[in-house]
């Protein structure tokens, strides 16, 4: 079972490799946000896992943060590539 | 206490001399200052009588007890002397100024106020048997020194002569300071007798010689010895008072003082015996040459004055080879020290009236160039007698002290044949050679400087004011110096028993234990056998022929080249301090923040790379690691990736994407290394800085945008190198730190007790808010400061640019 674990753990590290290439290899802007949405999802995954293996409760926490964040994060970005700025001062603008 | 209380009697008297000028305006403020060097002089020729017996008085102050400094006024032969001098001459300068300043147009408060500070600095110079407080004394006499050159502040002259001299005399006191400690430290003690009770021992330190130069130094730059005299010409811009007491009857003496004073200690080095020796009789040559040259009455005399003092040098060197002979040669070389102190107190009579005369002159007829004066005799006829008695002494022409003391001076450089020690056997010739040649030029300025002035035709179309007799009020101080001149010459050995005695037994105590020990008669007379009258009918011989040719020989000034002169060295020393410091400091103050990055960054990593070189400190130490696992491996690589993201990208947004992936990275370290609390923060921080850099990244321009061509992330070297350096420091360090941890972890006490003690589960939140909650306290203000400081940058700046606040909100 331990080993099944490590085995997933691995691959979820590689998958979010993969999501640190295309972070880096762009080439679009919402390339690049995308990927760091992923590398959130991946890392909550790993955390999930990483709690299992360490047989612990205190990184559920970190995992519903991570979660929050991940989206905030997400939306912000968005909201930055579509409108150039995240907090709009004059609604009616 | 009334040793003490005199030499502070001046400074306290200073007090109220402001009062005094501004309340009561219509006496000379001159004539209330009188009373206190009169007073003085009473006061310290009452100790005269027990003097000559050999008695020593002392009075001590503590000062800084627990430093051991203290203010010791010790009054023996040699103090005595300078005492009275300084307040004898204090007295009939005083009485000069108030006829010489005007009391309408001068400002006297500011004048007397800064001489009596002179009075008191001089007189604890002579009398300080500790060697701060002797220090001490010796500064202020620089300061009040520059005070007074620079009275007539308004004057360039007068500005730049009180900082040439306040520049070399300082400079000089500050090496004197550095020898005294050194001193100090070697006889641990700073009381000048104890000092030379040891003086045997001292001679052996290592630190001797050292401490011997570095005094020498201080004696030199403050007698205007070669080649530290450059700034007595300059300080004659001084009004005349000051010029005839500082720079020819006290100040100028106090390194003649110190010499005097620390023969006992320093004179059982060789060193000393030449150095003091050699540079007195160079001074003496220099300064008589150049005298010839100059047209200002007051700087012939400066130059004169550097030259004497030079022969007073050289006799207190010669005198010091006491030490070094044994027999009969002791009292040949004590001679010296005895012509030394003679010549000392002639010179002050003679040098003082002669800078009263120059000063009556200039009153007189508005100038003080010699190219325009000639004929005064008829007009000044009594200026004209005190004068001639003056350079008549100077020149050493009998009827007046200055010939007994130059035949004096003539002898002792001649004992020199005596002292064959060091294979001198034909070479001491050469010292009373140039002490010859120097005194004809002597003879030659001093009847220059007289008779030019007095004698041959009068042009009044070239004075400014028409010539006449000066005030008698300035005649009497003059009138007085001339007499004693006079008299000194017929009763020698008078003033020899009462004054020259007792000092040349404080410079001499091991050769004489008394005064009345000292057994020389001074004689004007010495008989057909004596060498010294042939030379000196030589001096007067070649003199006169070289005087009475003076208009053909004397153009050959011209030809010595400007760029030889030491006035030229110090100009171009303080230009190329001046500049050079400035070229320095703007060669690496260049304003770019890049490059104080680079020095810091640069001097962190040698520092380091030395420490731990030199310290062999790199220790690497393999027991205690954890096993290596491999997904630490993949988010390490994560991480890496990352950060070389962050460094070639040419596009800021990916800049700040890859920042954050970097962070989140550390969030999952912070996880496999079960810190829970860290990874929350980690992950919340790292989401609103990133936040914040593309609030910023939305006002930045785009990175090429502007700076098309050159690019501003291109790849620098030393920019590399030294990033480089830093990262493997770094390393390095951290390697060797974790290899070699000394002490324990204090974590053990924290799990033991966080409940126990604490009452709480949450380790790290414990220490944050129980342990160590002090620490947090100032985390929150550090908070705080930073949203205060946010708010404040954000509204000053709105409030400037309220008119286009639209526009840039759009």
């Amino acid at each position: 079972m331990t080993t099944f674990l490590w085995v997933i753990v691995v691959l979820i590290s590689l998958s979010i490799l993969g999501f640190v290439y295309r972070l880096v290899k762009g080439p679009s802007t919402p390339d690049r946000v995308i990927a760091l949405d992923a590398i959130g999802v991946g890392l909550i995954t790993l955390i999930g896992l990483i709690s299992i293996l360490f047989d612990t409760v205190f990184f559920l926490e970190v995992i519903l943060l991570l979660a929050v964040l991940s989206f905030i994060g997400t939306v912000a970005f968005s909201k930055f590539t579509e409108k150039g700025e995240i907090i709009q001062r004059d609604r009616n603008s | 206490m009334s040793l003490i209380f005199a030499i502070f009697l001046p400074i306290l008297a200073a007090l109220v001399i402001p009062f005094l000028f501004k309340k009561i305006s219509s006496i000379h403020t001159g004539w209330f200052v009188l009373i206190v060097p009169v007073v003085l002089v009473a006061f310290y020729a009452t100790y005269i009588s027990a003097i000559m017996d050999g008695s020593t008085y002392l009075d001590k102050f503590e000062w800084i007890p627990s430093l051991d400094i203290s203010l010791v006024s010790y009054i023996d032969g040699l103090s005595l002397l300078f005492s009275l001098l300084i307040t004898g001459i204090g007295a009939l300068v005083v009485l000069y100024s108030i006829f010489y300043l005007d009391k309408e147009k001068e400002k006297l408060g500011n004048f007397y106020v800064y001489l009596l500070l002179f009075m008191s600095a001089m007189l604890g110079v002579v009398q300080s048997d500790h060697l701060i407080s002797l220090y001490f004394f010796w500064e202020l006499t620089s300061i009040s020194s520059f005070l007074l050159i620079g009275y007539w502040y308004t004057k360039d002259r007068s500005r730049f002569g009180a900082l040439k001299s306040m520049m070399i005399t300082v400079f000089g006191g500050l090496m004197m300071l550095g020898g005294f400690l050194l001193l100090g430290i070697m006889g641990e003690t700073f009381s000048i007798r104890e000092l030379i009770e040891q003086a045997p021992t001292l001679a052996g330190h290592d630190l001797f010689v050292w401490a011997l130069v570095l005094v020498l130094i201080g004696a030199f730059t403050k007698s205007a010895q070669f080649p530290f005299y450059i700034w007595l010409p300059d300080a004659m811009e001084a009004p005349t008072p000051v010029s005839a007491y500082l720079h020819s009857a006290t100040m100028v003496k106090a390194g003649l003082y110190l010499v005097a004073r620390f023969t006992p200690i320093f004179a059982l080095s060789e060193v000393w015996v030449w150095l003091v020796t050699g540079v007195g009789l160079l001074t003496l040559f220099w300064g008589s040459v150049f005298a010839v040259k100059q047209t200002d009455l007051k700087a012939i005399l400066a130059f004169s004055t550097v030259s004497q003092l030079g022969l007073i040098m050289s006799l207190l060197g010669i005198g010091s080879i006491s030490y070094h002979v044994t027999g009969d040669l002791v009292t040949t070389f004590t001679f010296a020290s005895f012509a030394a102190i003679f010549h000392l107190m002639n010179h002050a009579t003679f040098k003082g009236s002669l800078f009263m005369i120059a000063g009556i002159i200039d009153h007189e007829t508005g100038t003080r160039d010699i190219r325009k004066l000639g004929g005064l005799m008829s007009l000044m006829p009594i200026s004209f007698t005190i004068a001639m008695i003056g350079s008549f002494s100077m020149a050493g022409i009998p009827l007046f002290n200055g010939f007994l003391s130059k035949e004096m001076f003539l002898d002792a450089t001649l004992s020199l044949q005596h002292f064959n020690v060091h294979s001198l056997d034909s070479w001491w010739i050469l010292f009373p050679l140039v002490a010859w040649i120097a005194s004809v030029f002597t003879f030659v300025y001093s009847l220059y400087f007289v008779l030019h002035t007095f004698r041959g035709k009068y042009k009044p179309e070239l004075l400014p004011k028409k010539a006449h007799e000066a005030p008698w009020g300035m005649l009497v101080s003059p009138a007085i110096l001339a007499i004693l001149v006079v008299v000194i010459f017929f009763v020698p050995n008078y003033f020899s028993s009462i004054f020259i005695k007792p000092a040349v037994a404080a410079i001499q105590p091991i050769a004489y234990q008394l005064p009345a020990d000292i057994g020389f008669k001074i004689k004007a007379w010495h008989g057909f056998d004596s060498v010294a009258l042939y030379m000196t009918l030589g001096i007067f011989l070649i003199g006169f022929i070289l005087y009475k040719t003076i208009a053909k020989w004397a153009p050959i000034y011209e030809r010595i080249p400007a760029k030889i002169s030491l006035n030229r060295f110090y100009d171009g020393l303080m230009n190329l301090s001046d500049k050079g410091a400035n070229r320095l400091s703007s060669s690496y103050m260049t304003g770019s923040i890049r490059s104080y990055l680079m020095y810091m960054f640069a001097a962190l990593v040698i520092l380091l790379a030395l420490t731990m070189w030199i310290k062999d400190a790199f220790v690497m130490d393999l027991t205690n690691l954890a096993p290596i696992q491999f997904f630490e491996v993949l988010i390490s690589s994560v991480l890496i990736i990352s950060t070389i993201t962050i460094l070639i990208t040419k596009s800021r947004l990916t800049a700040i994407i890859a920042l954050g992936a970097v962070g989140y990275t550390v969030a999952l370290f912070y996880i496999i290394f079960k810190a829970p609390d860290l990874a929350l923060t980690q992950l919340v921080i790292e989401t609103v800085s990133v936040a914040l850099f593309l609030g910023a990244f939305y006002h930045l321009p785009k990175m090429d945008k502007y700076e098309k061509g050159k690019e501003d992330r291109r790849f620098r070297l030393n920019n590399f190198l030294i990033a480089l350096g830093v990262g493997i420091m770094v390393t390095l360090i951290a390697i060797a730190s974790h290899s070699q941890k000394l002490v324990s972890s204090i974590s053990e006490y924290y799990k033991e007790t966080v409940y126990s003690e604490a009452g709480g589960g949450n380790i790290v939140n414990v220490i944050l808010v129980d342990y160590r909650g002090f620490d947090t306290l100032f985390e929150i203000s550090v908070l705080t400061i930073a949203s205060l400081g946010i708010i404040g940058m954000i509204t000053v700046r709105l409030a400037k640019k309220k008119g286009d606040r639209k526009v840039e909100n759009k």
